[in-house]
């Protein structure tokens, strides 16, 4: 019900996080999508997991290009400044953002139109410069606002509401992301939101460029027989190689595992994932064999989910060009103007 | 025997040579010494689109009158380069000079009658005297440099001099040059008749000035003036002014105690990355710019609309080079004035600003920043080849200690949290801006979202047609207070009172002001106005209003900002008349005067029914 405004009213219960906010302070307005979409169970997972960290809304700044999942962010973190950009171009004002101030956390939603066709070029960038971000593609493999035309991500042979077959190989956004360098790469589905949540935690604690790919199936256009983007065909094909736990130095989350099944991660910043291995061959620190397994799951007709790569002490863009700790937007004529004297000393030299 | 051109301290001289043969620094040595005389020199690079192999030129104009515009013709001629013989020999003047190497003789068909021939056996000297490839390469060079010294009577200790400065710290370097300075000196000395009629004369015309690159310029500008991102992808005639300021950066923003940077410069993978970044920093706080040319603005238009609908600051440095598309990359032009003023689809209209010269691209370059933060909107600095590739003499730089950045309307949280209400897109005082704030500024109040779409004054999404035509409206006002703010244009009087006015732009101006000088002397008076920015400041269409007839000079084929005018001043057509030069050559005071004379004879002819009794 969409033309209805959210109401302000709320339980006085409500629980709070550590720094005293409800999970309705990390809302948005209310949804403009199609009821049932599966970009709409990420924007609440997108919510969880900021509630989840404590993370303060208005440190975050919320970035997308154009098309349905660019259109989520108004739909949480209500109170984080949010910069819906042109069709593709996210990535480059998400960089020049996170240039400007790097004490923000910068999150940027994308789709499968907005990054693997119009925007494959500056998705691939980022990628490879290691923007301290999450990157998330909210993946139907359809243009639904244009009302149903095949995305890059469709895959071959897949078919169309309107029963067109699609004969274009599909773009596989984890593939490249780990051919490109990003440094946290997952694909998670909108529709398991207990899989999704830790996965965007993670992401948001690591301090480098983290990619999620989220399958979202589209209710309007693919969902139907013959798409391999509907929550039929993906809870079917769904191979997850592991499970998350994410903590955050305090929630020690006590749990019996078989032996050799549980791998600790501690990220930079002393996070640490606790990775439950589903698949026992699966190593997530070796980006090769990685590459591999996607390749060859794919090929068997399964979608692989999980946290498929991480490396734990990443780098990121600032570090590449030496910045000063402080952000840039903060610095003033004291710390930017060299000032006349050292323009008079210039004049004497071009003379 | 031919006349020869008797001249002091003014005339052309003009070196042809290959393309990547280490000539550029031998050419700029003779240009430097002729400063070091005290003789303002303007030299200009004449290069194509090529690393290797293709001819290039570098003129040399020399001229105690301070006249820093490209003449035309050319007095002696050096010819280095057997591809461009016949056209170079062609440009000299009658009485001019052609100075060549004369070790393999030239049949005589190949000389004119009219002109006086130096040969100087460069070659023979240089094999005699090394045998490393590329050392007779170079050296070759510096053989030139000092026989022309020679001939046109520059000190030899001022060239010394300046060797001495240009290998400090690679001193071993110092003695073989100046050995190789001495050797062209010497055989000319003792060959030949020395000095020729050209000739230079210590003087004090170049005075405080300083020599320096538009580009440099404009990226010390962008230092001082507080940028801290940097956003660009490499393209002639643009790509130096990023490299400045990276390097002006690594002087000027390392932080002493921890070695790190207070600058970020990032070469994006094209110019639609690079404006988005601009973009992104600028939402963010950041002082942001992009350096560009022609095809670069071509590709930025939909984030140039979203800058100026969303109104978020950037500045973009627009080298103008010879369109359309490709067009000619090392070539001149100032074509690119409509594609800014109208950027992006829709209706938009976007701050431009001209510089002439390097000092203005340093002054203009800082301005521009105070000016988008103001404004909120995308500045343009319209530089062009001519003065952004090319060293200039102009007026040594000055910074006002007491200066302040103006960083327009920004709400802080302190604001927030005194109670101010904030609506992202309210004019609270009428004059079309409207404040803002930073992402990340206060836990509960101020966050915006910022979108290309239509919204409300809240920045809410809106399709209301009477809100979106509101803001639009609001636009409109917010232009026209850019006028009280962008720098004005700068008029100059005829000696006596005339109804024929000009107006110029840019580059164009040291053209201009020795043109005016010619028409002086020829008793023809223009009023002048050199218009620095756009929006017109209403003195600009007051001097139209103000003359019978206005000549608009551009350095393009469209009179693009003859159509500006006639488009946002009202302006019957019919009083501009355009004076267009666009074949990619810098415009030169020849070709002013020479159309402007011929446009009055034209328009003074009575009509032939009046002139009947």
């Amino acid at each position: 019900m969409t033309y209805i405004a959210k109401p302000r009213f709320r339980h006085p219960d409500l629980p709070k996080n550590t720094l005293g906010f409800t999970r309705r302070d990390y809302e948005g307005a209310v949804s403009t999508l199609c009821a049932g979409c599966g970009h709409d169970s990420i924007s609440a997972a997108i919510i969880q997991a900021c509630f989840d960290l404590d993370l303060p809304p208005h440190r975050i700044a919320k970035l997308s290009g154009i098309g349905c999942s660019s259109k989520t962010p108004t739909y949480f973190l209500g109170n984080s400044h949010g910069f819906n950009s042109v069709h593709g171009r996210m990535p480059s004002v998400l960089t020049g953002a996170n240039l400007a101030n790097r004490d923000l956390i910068y999150l940027g939603v994308s789709g499968d139109g907005d990054s693997a066709s119009i925007g494959l070029g500056q998705f691939a960038h980022a990628m490879r410069r290691g923007v301290n971000m999450v990157y998330i593609v909210e993946n139907n493999g359809v243009y639904g606002l244009t009302k149903g035309q095949f995305s890059a991500t469709s895959d071959k042979g897949s078919k169309s509401k309107r029963g067109v077959i699609n004969m274009d190989a599909p773009i596989d956004l984890v593939s490249m992301a780990l051919q490109l360098g990003a440094t946290f790469i997952a694909r998670s589905f909108s529709g398991d939101k207990t899989q999704l949540v830790p996965l965007i935690q993670a992401a948001l604690e690591h301090k480098g460029s983290a990619f999620i790919d989220c399958i979202s199936p589209c209710v309007a256009f693919n969902n139907h027989p013959g798409s391999t983007k509907s929550f039929d065909y993906v809870r079917e094909h769904n191979e997850a190689v592991n499970r998350l736990d994410v903590m955050v130095g305090r929630s020690e989350i006590t749990a019996d595992y078989a032996p050799g099944t549980v791998e600790m991660v501690t990220q930079h910043d002393g996070s640490v994932l606790r990775l439950r291995k589903l698949t026992a061959d699966y190593d997530p620190h070796d980006r090769v064999s990685a590459m591999t397994y996607l390749q060859r799951r794919q090929e068997a007709g399964e979608i692989v989910t999980g946290l498929l790569y991480v490396d734990p002490e990443p780098d990121d863009l600032h570090v590449y060009m030496n910045t000063i700790e402080r952000p840039l937007n903060e610095l003033g004529e004291q710390e930017l103007c060299p000032g006349p004297k050292a323009l008079d000393k210039l004049n004497a030299a071009l003379r | 025997m031919p006349k020869q051109l008797e001249r002091i301290n003014d005339f052309v001289v003009k070196f042809a040579n290959v393309n990547g043969s280490g000539s550029a620094s031998a050419n700029q040595l003779f240009a430097k010494s002729v400063l070091r005389m005290g003789v303002p020199a303007t030299p200009r690079n004449i290069f194509p689109s090529n690393i290797q192999g293709l001819p290039t030129w570098y003129e040399v104009r020399i001229s105690e009158a301070g006249y820093l515009g490209a003449r035309g013709g050319v007095d002696l001629v050096v010819a280095m380069n057997p591809q461009t013989w016949d056209k170079d020999v062609q440009s000299i003047e009658p009485g001019g000079y052609l100075f060549y190497d004369s070790t393999k003789p030239m049949p005589l068909s190949r000389f004119r009658d009219d002109i006086n021939v130096i040969g100087v056996p460069l070659t023979e000297l240089c094999n005699a005297a090394y045998t490393d490839l590329r050392q007779r390469q170079l050296f070759k060079n510096i053989i030139y440099v000092g026989a022309l010294a020679a001939l046109i009577d520059i000190e030899i200790a001022v060239v010394e001099g300046l060797i001495g400065e240009q290998f400090k710290g690679k001193d071993k370097l110092i003695q073989p040059n100046i050995q190789a300075l001495h050797m062209g000196r010497d055989y000319v000395l003792k060959h030949l008749t020395c000095p020729i009629g050209l000739r230079l004369k210590k003087s004090t015309a170049v005075g405080d000035r300083i020599f320096l690159e538009g580009n440099s310029a404009a990226a010390l500008g962008c230092v001082y003036g507080g940028a801290t991102v940097a956003a660009w992808y490499p393209i002639t005639p643009s790509s130096s002014m990023a490299e400045a300021f990276q390097s002006h950066c690594r002087r000027h923003r390392v932080d002493a105690a921890s070695g790190k940077n207070r600058f970020a410069v990032i070469q994006a993978e094209d110019e639609l990355a690079s404006i988005g970044m601009v973009i992104g920093a600028a939402w963010n706080g950041a002082r942001a710019f992009t350096a560009t040319s022609g095809p670069g603005i071509s590709l930025m238009q939909e984030f140039i609309g979203l800058a100026y609908f969303a109104e978020i600051p950037a500045v973009i440095f627009d080298v103008q080079r010879g369109g359309p598309s490709t067009g000619m990359p090392t070539r001149t032009q100032q074509s690119d004035v409509l594609a800014c003023a109208y950027a992006s689809h829709g209706d938009t209209k976007h701050v431009l600003l001209f510089p002439e010269d390097p000092h203005e691209c340093f002054t203009m370059g800082a301005d521009a920043f105070d000016l988008a933060d103001r404004l909120q909107t995308p500045i343009f600095v319209l530089l062009d080849l001519d003065i952004g590739m090319n060293e200039r003499l102009c007026a040594p730089l000055v910074w006002d200690a007491n200066r302040r950045y103006d960083r327009g309307k920004v709400m802080t949280a302190a604001d927030l949290d005194a109670g101010r209400e904030f609506g992202r897109y309210v004019d609270v005082d009428g004059d079309g801006i409207t404040y803002r704030t930073y992402p990340g500024t206060h836990p509960s109040r101020g966050a915006f979202f910022t979108r290309g779409t239509s919204r409300d004054t809240f920045a809410r999404y809106t399709e209301e047609g009477a809100i979106y035509q509101n803001n639009m409206e609001r636009l409109l006002r917010k232009f026209e207070t850019a006028k009280r703010f962008v720098p004005r244009p700068i008029s100059r009087l005829a000696k006596q009172p005339t109804r024929t006015g000009a107006i110029f732009y840019g580059s164009t101006g040291p053209a201009m002001t020795e043109a005016l000088d010619l028409l002086d002397a020829q008793g023809t008076h223009v009023d002048t106005m050199r218009v620095r920015a756009f929006p017109f400041h209403d003195d600009i269409i007051d001097f139209v209003a103000q003359h019978d007839r206005v000549f608009v000079i551009e350095q393009n084929r469209d009179g693009q900002l003859r159509a500006l005018l006639v488009n946002e001043g009202s302006i019957d057509p019919a009083k501009l008349i355009p004076v267009l030069h666009y074949e990619g050559s810098p415009i030169t005071a020849r070709f002013i005067v020479q159309e402007i004379s011929e446009k009055l004879a034209l328009s003074n002819v009575t009509p032939l029914r009046k002139a009947v009794p």
